[in-house]
């Protein structure tokens, strides 16, 4: 049974759930003159979300229906984190969009869901949330992946997409089956009190096993980071920036509910893996994204190796380590939307803008757009003093306090690596002549344009709250 | 007199398997690769039904309801993403679906 009380702790997820409806519903009965108000509802209702979730935040962790939703200030920065990028999806994909005529109402109503999906999923105290935010999350993204549905390489990537989104979520429940079957319950606190007690710590362990898996899946880690080339590559622009931003953050969300929360005891079980699985990702996220020349193709290596300081960080289960993987993951979420925003900003009927040669000589046509991607650029690579640097900064030495000194190692040797195609992009940009018949302006939306300068600025200015943000993000985990 | 837990187990592991494999190994069809999607689902039920019944905790059950109607709007899902792949390639074959590679 449940109170009242519930229903306002989930008072922002009720809302989204009834705002995405009707604004499926809205956007039935306007004619294709009028889409833009769809446009314009949707990005209300997400900013009324944002007030929900900050204004009705309770000072301590509040749960709802028995445990099974979790509202706590980790899940808040999530969930404000993953509103703003989705605004921001909303913004820059318009022009996009309304170039290709996939301009369509199902979008805005398909990501609200999948963003609802995630605000389940990092607010879930049960297993059986966990399983109903993921699904909740991938079902819509895997529709807004086949977007365009005249696109070969869409339906593609959206197929590879499914094929593997379904197989980490059938590994994840099973390794969910394993630890109900281990510790008799489905809640994540009560798994974590059962552990001390258990006899079968051999099938727990085996179901840690596919848990790992199933979140390295979701991260997009190596070796389970197969699909994420594959998808950025094939999806819309607009549904690459999204899959490349709001995923990610809602991994965080599931890994620390599972291992956490749930699996807390066996830290020194997966904490080895996820070292692992991070040196890995680093290593081959950053010589594979040397080789790209689609230019989509290389970030989505790049995200590969920035997953791989995500778990350099968590590889630490201590809060200090949680908060800087929060602290990163929401610092890549936002340089990620700069990235794929000047794609965007760049891209016109029939060109998309998305090979690295596209760029040449970006900075004689447009230089405002070539400095945007520059600081993208530079962000992503880490580089004093912009935000991505402090990230950096804080997962290595989350990954050094936790003895985990000779992956901090290797994470600097790849970054620096990494540098290398990270530049070769501002390379091109500033050093190469543009190519004659190819016309580099950016949209003239002034929506676009506005969001795209403050979001890029924000990089640099945020190095200056660095110290605020991460102070919240240790207040998340209890510091 | 009771079939013995482990029995279900090794059965439920069993059709893991055999899904997991049918994923990797299968070149030919897409819908065989939403078969095996479906039977690893039914693995995992397996595995909660026994648990729950063993356990006498009844979690697991409920949770298979949930697992089963998310089955359903997945392959529904999966198959609309199938008739688009056919729409646009005139095949389902996945040894053909190879035009996104490094």
């Amino acid at each position: 049974m449940f109170s009242l009380n519930d229903l306002l702790v989930i008072l922002p997820e009720l809302y989204l759930t009834a705002a995405a409806c009707l604004v499926l519903l809205f956007d039935v009965f306007l004619d294709d003159e009028h889409r833009d108000a769809t446009h314009w509802v949707a990005i209300v209702v997400m900013l009324v979300a944002i007030f929900l979730v900050i204004r009705g935040q309770p000072p301590e962790t509040v749960t709802a229906f028995g445990g099974m939703f979790v509202r706590d200030h980790m899940a808040e920065i999530l969930k404000v984190t993953v509103l703003i990028a989705t605004i921001l999806m909303f913004v820059m994909a318009r022009p996009w969009l309304k170039d290709r005529k996939l301009f369509i109402g199902e979008f805005y109503s398909l990501s609200i869901f999948s963003v609802l999906g995630v605000m389940f999923l990092v607010s879930a105290g049960s297993l059986v949330t966990v399983y109903l935010g993921l699904e909740l999350f991938s079902l819509p993204a895997f529709a807004l992946v086949a977007l365009n549905r005249e696109s070969k390489l869409s339906s593609e990537a959206a197929i590879k997409f499914f094929v593997l989104g379904a197989l980490a979520s059938g590994l994840l429940l099973f390794g969910m089956s394993l630890i109900y079957g281990a510790t008799g319950t489905l809640d994540l606190h009560a798994i974590f009190a059962a552990i001390g007690t258990t006899q079968h710590l051999h099938l727990l362990q085996f179901g840690l096993v596919f848990l790992v898996v199933g979140i390295g899946f979701e991260f997009g880690a190596v070796p389970f980071h197969m699909w994420l080339p594959d998808v950025y590559e094939g999806a819309p622009t607009p549904i690459a920036m999204y899959i490349s931003a709001v995923p990610k953050l809602a991994a965080i969300g599931l890994a620390y509910r599972l291992l956490e929360t749930g699996l807390g005891p066996l830290a020194g079980d997966w904490r080895m893996m996820l070292a692992i699985m991070a040196a890995l990702s680093l290593v081959v996220g950053n010589v594979v994204a040397i080789a790209q020349t689609n230019f989509k193709r290389m970030l989505a290596y790049s995200t590969i190796s920035h997953m791989g300081f995500v778990f350099l960080a968590l590889s630490n289960p201590t809060p200090e380590g949680y908060a800087s993987a929060l602290f990163y993951a929401v610092c890549f979420a936002l340089m990620e939307t700069v990235a794929f925003g000047v794609i965007l900003a760049l891209s016109r009927k029939g060109f998309d803008c998305d090979m690295i040669d596209d760029l040449k000589g970006l900075n004689q046509r447009s230089p405002w757009m070539a400095g945007m991607m520059a600081i993208a650029m530079f962000s992503l690579a880490g580089i004093p003093p912009l935000w991505g640097f402090a990230a950096k900064v804080l997962v290595l030495k989350a990954a050094i306090d936790g003895g985990m000194l000779w992956l901090a190692i290797v994470a600097i040797i790849c970054a620096i690596i990494g540098l290398f195609y990270y530049l070769r992009v501002v390379k091109v940009m500033y050093f190469d002549a543009p190519a004659e018949d190819v016309e580099l302006s950016p949209k003239p939306d002034i929506a676009l344009r506005w969001l795209l300068s403050i979001n890029a600025l924000g990089l640099i200015a945020m190095i200056g709250f660095s110290g605020v943000f991460f102070t919240w993000c240790q207040h998340a985990f209890g510091v | 007199m009771s079939i013995p837990l482990s029995w279900f187990i090794v059965f439920a592991t069993v059709l893991f398997c055999i899904s997991i494999a049918g994923i990797f190994v299968n070149r030919k069809n897409v819908i065989v690769l939403l078969m095996c999607i479906e039977l690893m689902l039914l693995a995992v039920n397996t595995n909660f039904v026994a648990f729950s019944r063993y356990l006498g905790n009844p979690g697991g059950q409920v949770f298979v309801f949930f697992i089963m109607t998310v089955a359903a709007a997945e392959s529904a899902i999966g198959l609309a993403i199938v008739v688009l792949m056919f729409r646009n390639r005139r095949t389902i074959n996945v040894g053909e679906i190879d035009t996104l590679r490094y």
